[in-house]
């Protein structure tokens, strides 16, 4: 079982403070925190978990700036077996569409058999470049993925609904899968393998080595433009309850009782 | 004429609302663009859903066919793709639902057209497409144009435009099902219902849900005595459930359960929309949360700004206090 895992580096923004920066476009990165974005991680450990059930091998491959190189060496401590970064400057601003002509192109001539990537990116959650990236590769996909079993040429997976219900369905590899969170759990590498993967080649592919057009990449090769970002407006806001803690305790004591929820 | 496409969602027998919201919006860009809307049905032995579309749509395109019996998106794509084709729609739209989100962006692929993902507005300036979404979990907006087209995707956030009164009498076209051969490359099985635990969150007067800011597993015991305080039950956000900390019947939120307890206590969840959607109901809303511009703090009632570990137990006692 040969497995293509797509990651993305993103910022950890739950606990953030976000401030836009001066392209009006995009957000200031010097106060934020990288790491693999969520779902990929689970993405990651259910393609290494496969491997080590069925065998085969697992490929890492992002888009970003050299500084991506993190989650890829933290992909191999884990257990991957290689890694392509894809990085051009001419590839800034590409949107979903564009960023999964890139990885179809660097995938299209690899050898696989199921290709994973995380359902969502939590920065900026357009939820679209695995399945788009399975249309142009011609492959069958399933989105929001929380189950996974592979049954000789075909896989078993079941899909999150909402309200609490899945649909098991069943698909012909080679698929893509889109994996939701929780599916499993990520495991932590171990300092000896982090080491060993901080010597591992990485390999990089540019709009040359891709043989790409300027015209196929970045935001004349994307089929959306991100006008401006702005916070959003402040609709319905709590009454902040301010004071000592002792003050704010009362005070939220007291609503309770004025409003006979004791 | 010019025509708005709506993708109708229904899933086990039952028009889903996601359907009708979408419809509401199918609306004001027809009118905007002087044409129509069509309503787009796409199943098997739903004999009243075309009836109940036509009073939402100026026209409901119905295909009948046995492998649209439950939604497939490998199935729907074939059907959709050839429907766009022969009638050009200006615009196509669905939910951002689980199905939406299996469907848009591979048929948007096929036909070549660009896709707006998880809309919360979606609006014509000039001859121009602009749609508004969200970033980073809520925390931003942004405003973001569709390449010049002729024909254009967007998948609708849930509950972002309101259900209307249907005000249409529209004819119900059938079109001849395209499908020649069995799609085998993907197949529905069936559908799997969560497992189900002995608390059931939806029927309680008072929730107290958690969520990433609990940081541990081992902080969970004061939050239970909080909830307890209250006569309430513990719940959670979803980075709980993936955790493995509580089982997925304690989830609030649109994969999760749907909850309108008297009083909801939001800790340590920053208030991502899949959340809120699950818990807005809600009679009083209390949100505490070290973070001031956390989301969840514009659905509250009452907001804390704070450390849990030490709000958490100050009320508690607080509420022993006072019940003496």
């Amino acid at each position: 079982m040969d497995i293509i895992v797509c990651i993305k580096r993103v910022p950890e923004t739950a606990e953030a403070a976000l401030i836009i920066n001066e392209t009006d476009r995009g957000v200031k990165e010097e106060n934020l925190t990288f790491d693999i974005n969520e779902s990929d991680n689970y993405a990651l450990e259910e393609a290494v978990l496969l491997k080590e059930k069925l065998g085969g091998t697992v490929t890492l491959v992002t888009v970003g700036p050299e500084q991506s190189d993190e989650i890829l060496r933290m992909g191999m401590a884990k257990g991957a077996d290689a890694a392509i970064r894809l990085t051009d400057e001419k590839f800034a601003y590409s949107d979903g569409y564009a960023i999964a002509n890139l990885l179809a192109k660097a995938i299209r001539d690899l050898k696989y058999d199921l290709i994973l990537t995380g359902c969502m990116a939590t920065d900026d959650g357009y939820t679209q470049v695995g399945t788009t990236l399975a249309e142009l590769l011609g492959i069958p996909h399933a989105t929001l993925v929380s189950e996974v079993e592979i049954e000789d040429s075909k896989v078993k997976v079941q899909r999150e609904l909402e309200g609490g219900l899945y649909e098991a369905l069943e698909i012909d590899l080679p698929a893509l899968l889109t994996i939701q969170t929780g599916i499993n759990e990520p495991r932590y590498a171990s300092l000896l393998s982090i080491r060993k993967a901080a010597s591992k080649e990485i390999k990089t592919l540019n709009l040359q080595s891709l043989s790409l057009k300027e015209e196929d990449v970045g935001e004349s090769g994307s089929k959306t433009k991100i006008e401006v970002v702005n916070y959003p407006p402040v609709g319905k806001k709590a009454e902040l309850l301010e004071g000592t803690l002792d003050e704010v305790s009362t005070k939220l004591a007291g609503i309770f009782k004025e409003r006979g929820l004791l | 004429m010019k025509q708005v496409f709506v993708v109708v969602e229904h899933r086990r027998g039952e028009l889903r609302d996601t359907t009708y919201e979408t419809l509401t919006l199918g609306k004001r860009l027809g009118s905007k663009i002087g044409g129509e809307l069509t309503a787009v049905l796409l199943g098997k032995n739903v004999e009243d859903f075309p009836r109940t579309l036509s009073s939402y749509a100026n026209k409901v395109l119905y295909v009948e066919d046995e492998q649209l019996t439950n939604f497939n998106s490998e199935v729907y794509q074939i059907v959709l793709s050839e429907l766009i084709k022969k009638e050009n729609p200006t615009v196509t739209i669905m939910g951002h639902t689980a199905f939406g989100i299996d469907l848009f962006p591979a048929l948007a692929t096929e036909l070549n057209f660009p896709l707006a993902t998880d809309c919360v507005g979606l609006d014509f300036e000039d001859s121009k497409l602009y749609a508004t979404r969200q970033m980073y979990g809520g925390k931003l907006n942004t405003k973001i144009s569709l390449k010049e087209s002729p024909s254009y995707l967007a998948t609708i956030r849930q509950a972002s435009f309101p259900a209307e009164e249907g005000t249409f009498k529209g004819e119900v076209v059938r079109v001849d099902s395209p499908l020649t051969e069995e799609i085998k490359y993907r197949k529905f099985v069936e559908y799997v219902e969560a497992a189900v635990g002995e608390v059931d969150i939806t029927q309680a007067d008072i929730v107290v849900a958690v969520g990433r800011g609990i940081k541990d597993k081992g902080n969970l015991p004061i939050v239970e005595e909080l909830a307890s305080s209250l006569g309430g039950v513990v719940a959670c956000s979803r980075p709980i459930v993936d955790a493995g900390w509580l089982p997925k019947d304690r989830q609030v939120g649109s994969s999760g359960k749907t909850v309108k307890p008297k009083l909801y206590i939001a800790i340590g969840i920053s208030g991502a929309f899949q959340h809120i959607s699950g818990m807005k109901g809600a009679e009083t809303i209390v949100a505490i949360n070290k973070d001031p511009n956390a989301p969840i703090f514009g659905e509250a009632d009452y907001g804390i700004v704070g450390d849990l570990f030490k709000v958490m137990p100050a009320i508690k006692g607080k509420i022993s206090e006072l019940k003496g």
